[in-house]
């Protein structure tokens, strides 16, 4: 598609206007590094990193049984086994790197995606189709893994991560909390007043944005006029983009920001530039709104193609580490697969249990009509 | 404890105790410190507990839910103050949608010790957005418990019951008597949870809350004059309701009338009529009646008297439920 308006063609090259939609794309320098889309490991003055040929194997490994189970997803919500699925397809060095940078004390705040985060917090990735299959409303304990419940309105969770966070100051821990959302959250409230409260009670907490281009149908550009990162500045932190599509960088980036967090020196703003390859759910249609070709540009940039290419370039693993992985991927497929379809629907009763937490007579007056109710079938036509 | 507190000084020392048994207990809110809130409830504390534990917040309700949510997470026990009840709506999807829920999420995992203090209705001459009543909007929501003291004792027991209870708790402080004074006893006497009655009678049973108490226990007294001798119910709990101490007081009086500054449509009012309905129909010699504010913005403040309950219109209301 050409761009017809001369006007908006002005208005792109105005200086001291950066084009959000252009911002980050290509060799710019503000996005940081290590490992190019050509598999080409690259340095970064202020990310050095270090990694052994095993953990270069292993966030391999990572990514791609990630992907893995996305796909078994996607396919399991078109067969009818989950009401809704949300791909990360596309996002899992993001979400890798930044997971495999915690450590086992912190605490992680997702929102509904990411799958990759709870894979590297060592969630069983059943755990999270109950909410997409409609058996739970989420359902794990969020202090076993230390990874925090799936939120679903938008930038609510990152006042949740500050608020933990807070709570790490008052312990006197050096424990640290990532506060996962995305593009579009950038312009919610929550999200500002997180950036706030984290800002002044200096609380260690990374704020990481993985801007995946899109919020649904809405382009970046519809909610900032500024590369996202550059919003930190005006709270009073640090900000990075870092290329999301590069596990290493994003690694580093993220272990630098945790530990800026854990060390006092306040939160920081992770901008993950990176993209969504799929549709937003499976209830979306992106030919609707984008193009092919810019979908296409992206996927030359494939985060797990490169990791794969620079482990053959270096030599740093055989076709029989390949072959592993890709083996543990099926079988991680099947797992999956078996352990939907056999997921059992919850008694009804399900619904009364959790209200509150300490008895509730209305609660227990409504369970009680409930099952005299269901009682009245039992033995009879209706059951 | 013994000696008059007003309502404000109640709460204040119920804080104080709360702060004083569980060190996981905090207060957040806006102007709460050195201010000691713009009502003074907080007054002294800061400077006591320090600001880690007593905490002036950025101004932003929806903040001071959220982050208070991510303290409970931890294991803390949150008291938030929320300045005036019309400032409470930015918050209001982390109340509603994260608060509430967070416990049936988790399954049960975690809970969420959470007391939401509000200063709610009017009569106090104030400007827009100050003088609301918006209980049912929260009383509607299940996860959250719904409670209003209307004296003293009440504010302090309560509010203490409300911030050892593992549920979150909207605490609505009635504001225009703040400045009450009473008896604050030794132990609490009922459960969060029970209505009192806090007025004997034999006619009809009026129903109330907060700040409409002290006008029903008023025309109750004044209809002791013309002979009428009526039941007053301080409810105290709006979710859940103590049914039981309705029911037995409405079938005896064989009337029920109840009395909120909230608009009567939808108004807990409502829920209130039909479950009574429902419990004493063979027992009633009236409709379940209902005293409230008009389905109009709150007005200005000079005639915010016509809009809100008073004396007479309640005994307007005795006066129809006697006549049928």
């Amino acid at each position: 598609m050409t761009v017809k308006s001369t006007s908006r063609a002005r208005k792109k090259a105005a200086p001291g206007v950066p084009d959000p939609a252009r911002a980050g794309v290509g060799a710019e320098p503000e996005l940081v590094q290590l490992l190019t889309p050509e598999g080409d490991r690259v340095e970064h003055p202020e990310f050095p990193l270090t990694v052994t040929p095993e953990e270069l194997r292993s966030l391999y490994r990572d990514l791609v049984l990630v992907r893995r189970f996305d796909a078994e997803a996607t396919s399991l919500q078109r067969q009818g086994e989950l009401g809704l699925w949300a791909s990360l397809l596309g996002q899992e060095a993001a979400q890798v790197g930044s997971g495999r940078a915690m450590r086992t004390g912190d605490h992680a705040f997702p929102t509904y995606r990411e799958h990759g985060v709870a894979w590297c917090r060592d969630v069983d990735p059943l755990n999270l189709l109950g909410m997409f299959r409609g058996v739970n409303n989420g359902g794990w304990d969020p202090n076993e893994k230390n990874f925090h419940l799936y939120t679903i309105v938008i930038g609510a969770q990152t006042l949740h991560a500050t608020g933990y966070a807070m709570g790490i100051t008052k312990d006197g821990a050096d424990d640290a909390v990532i506060a996962y959302f995305g593009d579009g959250a950038s312009s919610q409230g929550d999200v500002n007043e997180a950036f706030t409260f984290a800002s002044v009670y200096n609380s260690p907490v990374v704020f990481f944005c993985q801007n995946n281009q899109w919020a649904i149908s809405e382009p970046t550009t519809l909610q900032t006029r500024i590369p996202l990162y550059r919003r930190a500045s005006g709270f009073g932190f640090p900000g990075v983009r870092v290329d999301g599509n590069d596990v290493l960088a994003v690694l580093a980036v993220t272990r630098w920001a945790l530990d800026h967090a854990r060390t006092g020196q306040g939160p920081v703003l992770v901008e993950a530039f990176t993209y969504r390859m799929g549709a937003h759910t499976t209830s979306d249609d992106p030919t609707r709104y984008r193009q092919t070709e810019e979908t296409e540009a992206w996927k030359a940039k494939d985060p797990i193609l490169r990791l794969k290419a620079h482990l053959e370039k270096e030599g740093l693993a055989d076709e029989a580490f390949f072959a592993g992985v890709e083996a543990e991927s099926e079988k991680l497929g099947l797992r999956v697969r078996e352990g939907v379809r056999s997921m059992p629907d919850p008694d009804p009763t399900l619904i009364f249990e959790h209200a509150y937490s300490e008895p509730h007579p209305l609660v227990d007056e409504e369970r009680a009509e409930y099952e005299a109710y269901a009682a009245s079938f039992e033995g009879g036509e209706h059951h | 404890m013994a000696g008059q507190l007003s309502i404000a000084k109640a709460l204040n020392e119920a804080l104080r105790k709360s702060l004083e048994s569980d060190p996981k207990t905090v207060l957040m809110g806006e102007d709460i410190g050195k201010l000691g809130g713009v009502f003074r409830i907080t007054d002294g504390l800061q400077k006591d507990f320090g600001d880690d534990r007593v905490i002036d917040t950025p101004l932003a309700e929806s903040g001071i839910v959220g982050t208070a949510i991510g303290l409970a997470l931890r294991g803390y026990r949150p008291v938030v103050e929320i300045q005036f009840d019309g400032f409470v709506y930015p918050a209001f999807d982390q109340i509603v949608s994260q608060l509430a829920k967070m416990h049936a999420r988790a399954l049960g995992h975690v809970k969420m010790p959470i007391t939401v203090r509000i200063p709610f209705g009017g009569g106090i001459g104030a400007v827009e957005h100050h003088s609301e009543s918006h209980e049912a909007y929260f009383a509607h929501t299940a996860g959250l418990r719904v409670v209003s003291p209307s004296n003293p004792h009440d504010a302090h027991w309560m509010l203490r019951q409300a911030i050892e209870s593992d549920d979150p708790v909207v605490f609505l402080e009635p504001k225009r008597r703040y400045w009450d004074k009473g008896e604050v006893g030794e132990d609490p006497m009922l459960p969060l949870h029970s209505a009192r009655v806090v007025r004997p009678g034999t006619d009809a049973t009026l129903i109330a809350y907060g700040p409409m108490v002290k006008v029903c226990q008023e025309a109750a007294q004044a209809a002791e004059e013309d002979g009428r001798r009526l039941e007053v119910v301080d409810l105290r709990s709006l979710s859940p309701v103590d049914f039981a101490t309705l029911e037995e007081s409405v079938k005896r009086t064989g009337r029920g009338i109840v009395v909120h500054e909230a608009p009567v449509f939808l108004g807990l009012g409502a829920e209130l009529a039909a479950r009574l309905t429902e419990r004493c129909f063979y027992h009633l010699e009236a409709p379940i009646l209902r005293v409230g504010g008009y389905h109009a913005p709150y007005p200005p403040s000079r005639v915010e008297e016509t809009y809100l309950p008073d004396l007479d219109r309640v005994l307007d209301a005795v006066d129809r439920a006697l006549a049928f």
